[in-house]
């Protein structure tokens, strides 16, 4: 008698447990505004993945005879100032932009987060070492350092990343940490302690997953400011090389032609404009979703 | 009411630039970049010089036919041996200070120019031995050897008078506040804001200068620069952008003064500095040829100018009288160019590495020329690098092909000489001939053009047919725009704006 | 209290002792000459190698670093290879254009972020929300420079409403002042925006949802001063905080507003610097303005600390 009333209990309790995924993916769901963001983010993503497949032209392919012709039936997008198609080069202009986004990153997580890690579970004087470099980094200003590294590295695509990563990894370095600190205190993890677990351990099973929910937000919100860091690189310059399209140096390049070849910038500009708010959209619709303290 | 508006406008500007809004006219003028320091002998750049035209008089100036005029000086003398020339100075002229210009203030601005530490003058001035006072109004130039670009070179900056007193009283901190002889006296310069000078009463020359204050103020991005100019924030653009002529033209409230301009777009070809010389372009004078020969200058001129710039094959525009006419501006030929390149056994397609200044123009160009190598199978890889980088890769050889542009100088030894002699500071692609050294000594010598023009004859082919080494591509034209209400201005090849005999309604 | 600032104040040693490493190495990292940027057109050997001495540029990295520290240590920034004027009185000129801009841009950062920030919880999940988050986040999702150059096309040469570009100091003549301020203020503060507006509705939505607020409805008072003088109140502080911390965003969005609208400030002359090879200018600029963003930071904390006593324990 007394068996079958705890069953009834126990199979109650388990229908109205939702795990914190499914309630931060059902409130994500609900926000209208990160889910358009997340469709473009699709669009923009299969555009560049399929490139090859629907440019109407390739990218490079110049034609003299066709110099900055306005939208028109052969050329949707029109014609840039040496002849080439502005909708080729906006569709693999997506795989540079995009790539500069994520990669740059993708090595700000790699390189902020075990040295967020290390700083807040150690503490102590690397702690503060460590503290203190990244003070000293978000200190200057984002963009000089950026140029500077970009120009010590040398003006490629490839380098503009590394020095947009490393100029963002500070942020990622100081929110790990403060995750860290936060989680370190907990009781689970001092009982993980008193049982004998290794660190390493620890902070893979109980650090990491605690760490994920804001770091993906973080990451959405950067990837959106580096696509911009890209364009404003491009635009100094210290980007994308030519030929090879981005969307930031096509900005670049179209700027001396706003009054006689406007379609030259609207396309590249409208592009970078909707996948970066996109980026942000999804990012603050993950931060509400996320959110404990949110219904 | 968009006049009202548009009128608010301009007296920002007017107030913006430090004028008051009554009866003084001013002139603001638009350049494409900061000066450097405002001090002839330690001045560097093109922008500079411009700024000169307004603070520092020069013994002489050039016409639009580059012929030499007086302005400081009244005339020169050349001596039978070329060794020394005499210069008779004009008498009445004054310093913005009051002091008196004389053949002492000359000495002293000459020898300033040779002597001081981190003057720049002193290439521009090397063949000259000594400065001798002959009297108040006339002073010698004794020469090393004979070298007739030398009056070239005294109407820019080596040219440039500097009162003396103030020049020795702050030394090199005489470009914070310069004091010379020109039109206007410089009042003030905010960096990277403005530079204000104001009329000078006592010039020379002031019956001709009507506009009271001038400002210079730099806008770097050209489209800006030009937007600043419609909306009447400015009144004159330095190097008004190229793709909106049309619009300039057709716009009723600008005019477009152009001039072909001293200097020239080329490719430097590195053939003799370091280990990146080793490659078929920098080997191999058939594949430079080959090269030079699939660029079509008059599809580069029409894509990337609208066909307003004038294609080149020379390091003189074709309007120039030292122009080789036996050497015309070549056509298109592809199949000339494969021919060569099987001639010199070079298996295609090969990489070359393109280094090609940061910049709007420059890449364009670039990127024509790419495609039109890519057609005879040479990969010009485009490495877009920005100035300070280039200059040390240029002269440390770090580079294969590089998209060069020199702004010109109104003697062709300065367009030649720095660029071909063995060692010279300009020569980047290592050329070091022997042949082409003794020519262009040789070309120094004689006071006599048409002599000159003869031994240049003997160097174009030297280094259009042999060497190859810098293949030129096409002059620009001197594009300046300014409001319909300046008057009497004239655009010269040099770049330069001039601002006297101007009005302003 | 006191030791808590104390504290801090001895952890600014080692951050500027990192920032002016960071700095002068990748000043000195860059490739490129800064003697042969000086003599750009005109190449005299001799005169190069003056200025290489003349500036210890012969000198090994490390020893170029000391040379630096200790003049900086005694108050000399050095000077401008390019224009020859000392980087002290260089930034003493820029510095009142640079905090009008930055002024005026955080103007328009506080309107435009607050108030859609307002707006956007107080109609939480309405179409006003989604219209006050993208007016703000606009802001952030296109390049500054980009549009810079677009509101130049439109407000001075199309409509001729604005000066294009140029810069009045306020005390000169207030009204083209601000009218030539105006276009850079917003495109910067644009940048600032998208954050404020975050915070305070974030901050605005954890008050409205309290219990101090539920009692104010409770005791019947008007929404609207429920809003104004209860909810903000309270939501205030974390963002007037963040101003301060924004400070180097600023600076950064400047580096490229004030190339295309033609303000003499700080922005322009490092990027200008930078590829002027002018080490002493960049390495003074980014020293002053490391140090002023951290005694802001600094003063925003201890702010905070004060107002809400609850953090002092």
């Amino acid at each position: 008698m007394a068996e079958a009333a705890l069953t009834t209990i126990s199979v109650a309790q388990d229908e109205s447990v939702e795990t914190p995924t499914s309630r931060a993916t059902r409130r994500l769901l609900r926000r209208k505004t990160a889910m358009l963001g997340l469709v473009i983010i699709a669009v923009f993503v299969s555009i560049a993945v399929l490139a090859p497949l629907i440019s109407p032209y390739d990218p490079d392919l110049q034609t003299w005879s066709a110099v900055r012709k306005a939208p028109s039936l052969s050329h949707w997008f029109g014609t840039d100032d040496v002849g080439r198609d502005v909708l080729a080069r906006v569709i693999y202009g997506a795989r540079a932009s995009l790539l500069a986004g994520v990669i740059s990153v993708a090595i700000a997580i790699l390189v902020g987060l075990p040295i967020g890690l290390i700083s807040g579970y150690l503490g102590g004087f690397i702690d503060a070492l460590f503290g203190r470099m990244t003070d000293a980094m978000l200190a200057c200003p984002f963009l000089i350092l950026a140029i500077a590294l970009a120009a010590f590295l040398g003006p490629s695509l490839g380098n503009a990343m590394i020095a947009i990563g490393i100029t963002t990894t500070p942020i990622f370095m100081r929110l790990t940490r403060a995750q860290v600190m936060a989680v370190k205190a907990e009781d689970y993890v001092e009982a993980a302690r008193c049982i004998g677990n290794p660190h390493w351990r620890i902070a893979l099973i109980h650090i990491l997953p605690n760490i994920l929910p804001a770091l993906l937000v973080q990451a959405t919100l950067s990837i959106a400011a580096a696509i911009i860091a890209e364009a404003t690189l491009s635009f100094l310059g210290l980007g994308q090389q030519p030929p090879a399209p981005s969307w930031g140096s096509m900005l670049n390049a179209a700027q001396r032609f706003l009054v006689n070849a406007p379609w030259m910038a609207v396309w590249p500009g409208l592009a970078i404009f909707l996948t970066v708010l996109s980026f942000n959209l999804v990012g603050d619709g993950l931060r509400d979703a996320l959110d404990p303290r949110s219904r | 009411m968009k006049k009202t508006l548009r009128a608010a406008a301009a007296a920002v500007f007017l107030i913006a630039t430090g004028g008051i809004a009554c009866a003084q006219t001013t002139l603001r003028i638009g350049l494409a970049e900061d000066p450097d320091i405002l001090d002839p002998t330690l001045a560097r750049t093109y922008v500079g010089r411009i700024v000169f035209a307004s603070f520092c008089d020069k013994l002489f100036d050039i016409d639009e036919k580059l012929n030499v005029v007086p302005q400081l000086a009244l005339g020169y003398e050349i001596a039978p041996n070329g060794l020394s020339v005499t210069i008779k100075l004009r008498p009445n002229v004054k310093f913005h200070d009051g002091e008196q210009f004389n053949a002492e203030a000359a000495k002293y601005s000459l020898d300033r120019h040779m002597t001081m530490t981190g003057s720049f003058r002193k290439p521009e001035l090397a063949a000259v031995d000594h400065v001798d006072v002959v009297d108040p109004l006339t002073i010698k130039i004794t020469l090393k050897a004979p070298f007739a670009p030398l009056i070239a070179q005294l109407t820019d900056r080596a040219g440039m008078m500097v009162a003396p007193k103030a020049a020795t009283e702050v030394g090199d901190k005489f470009g914070l506040h310069p004091v010379c002889a020109g039109p206007y006296k410089f009042i003030e310069r905010v960096p990277q804001g403005r530079i204000v000078g104001e009329k000078f009463a006592d010039y020379w020359n002031k019956d001709n200068v009507h506009i009271d204050r001038v400002v210079y103020l730099p806008v770097s991005d050209e489209t800006v620069r030009l937007a600043n100019l419609k909306s009447g924030g400015l009144d004159l653009i330095e190097r008004a952008p190229a793709p909106d002529i049309k619009d300039i033209r057709a716009d009723p409230k600008l005019k477009l003064a152009t001039a072909l301009g001293l200097g020239y777009m080329g490719i430097d070809i590195n053939i003799g500095k370091g280990e990146r010389a080793n490659n078929p372009l920098g080997k191999s004078v058939a594949v430079r040829r080959a090269l030079d020969a699939a660029i079509d200058r008059e599809a580069l001129n029409q894509v990337v100018f609208n066909g307003e710039f004038v294609p080149g094959d020379q390091w003189v525009n074709p309007e120039n009288y030292y122009y080789q006419q036996s050497f015309p501006v070549p056509k298109r030929d592809v199949a000339k160019a494969k021919a060569l390149l099987k001639e010199a056994g070079v298996t295609t397609p090969f990489d070359v590495d393109f280094m090609v200044a940061k910049g709007a123009e420059p890449q364009s160009v670039a990127e024509v020329i790419q495609a039109m190598a890519a057609e005879i199978g040479i990969n010009m890889k485009i490495r877009v690098t920005e100035f300070a980088t280039s200059l040390k890769q240029a002269e440390a050889g770090e580079y294969q092909a590089y998209l060069l542009d020199w702004s010109g100088r109104s003697d062709p030894d300065g367009n030649l000489y720095s660029f071909y002699k063995c060692k010279a500071p300009l020569n980047y692609t290592g050329l070091c001939s022997a042949d082409v050294d003794r020519l262009l000594d040789e070309s120094r010598v004689p006071s006599d053009r048409a002599q000159r023009k003869a031994i240049y004859e003997k160097v174009t082919r030297l280094l259009l047919v042999d060497d190859d080494s810098i293949i030129y591509l096409y002059h620009r034209r001197m594009l300046i725009a300014h409001t319909a209400r300046l008057e009497g201005y004239r655009q010269l090849p040099d770049g330069m704006v001039r601002v006297v005999g101007l009005t302003l309604k | 209290m006191l030791t808590l600032i104390g504290r801090r104040l001895l952890q600014l040693i080692p951050t500027l002792f990192f920032v002016s490493v960071i700095i002068f190495s990748l000043q000195h990292l860059l490739p490129g000459d800064p003697a042969l940027v000086m003599a750009g057109e005109e190449r005299d050997p001799a005169a190069i190698e003056q200025i290489r001495r003349q500036y210890q540029l012969d000198q090994p990295a490390p020893v170029q670093y000391i040379y630096w520290v200790k003049a900086v240590l005694s108050g000399d920034l050095g000077e401008s290879m390019r224009i020859k004027a000392p980087v002290l009185s260089l930034i003493l000129q820029k510095l009142p254009v640079t905090i009008t801009l930055a002024s005026m841009a955080i103007v328009v950062a506080l309107v435009i972020g607050v108030g859609a920030g307002i707006v956007s919880a107080v109609k939480k999940d309405s179409i006003w929300d989604y219209l006050a988050n993208g007016f703000a986040l606009w802001g952030i999702s296109m390049p500054n420079f980009w549009l810079g150059i677009m509101l130049i096309f439109l407000f001075s040469v199309k409509l001729g409403w604005l000066p294009a570009s140029g810069y009045v100091p306020l005390s000169e003549d207030w009204r083209t002042s601000l009218a030539s301020m105006i276009m850079p203020a917003f495109v910067l503060g644009n940048a600032i925006a998208a954050v404020l507006m975050r915070h305070t509705r974030s901050a605005m939505l954890h008050v409205l949802e309290s219990d101090y607020i539920r009692t104010a409805r409770a005791k019947g008072l008007l929404e609207r001063s429920v809003i104004l003088k209860h909810a903000l109140r309270n939501a205030m502080m974390p963002v007037i905080t963040l101003g301060a911390l924004e400070f180097g965003t600023l600076l950064s969005g400047a580096v490229l507003t004030e190339q295309i609208f033609t303000i003499p400030g700080f922005g322009k002359l490092i990027v200008d610097a930078v590829f002027n090879r002018d080490y002493a200018v960049v390495q003074g600029v980014v020293l002053v303005t490391a140090t002023t963003y951290m005694a802001l930071n600094l003063l925003a904390d201890m702010a905070y600390i004060l107002v809400n006593p609850r953090l002092r324990g």
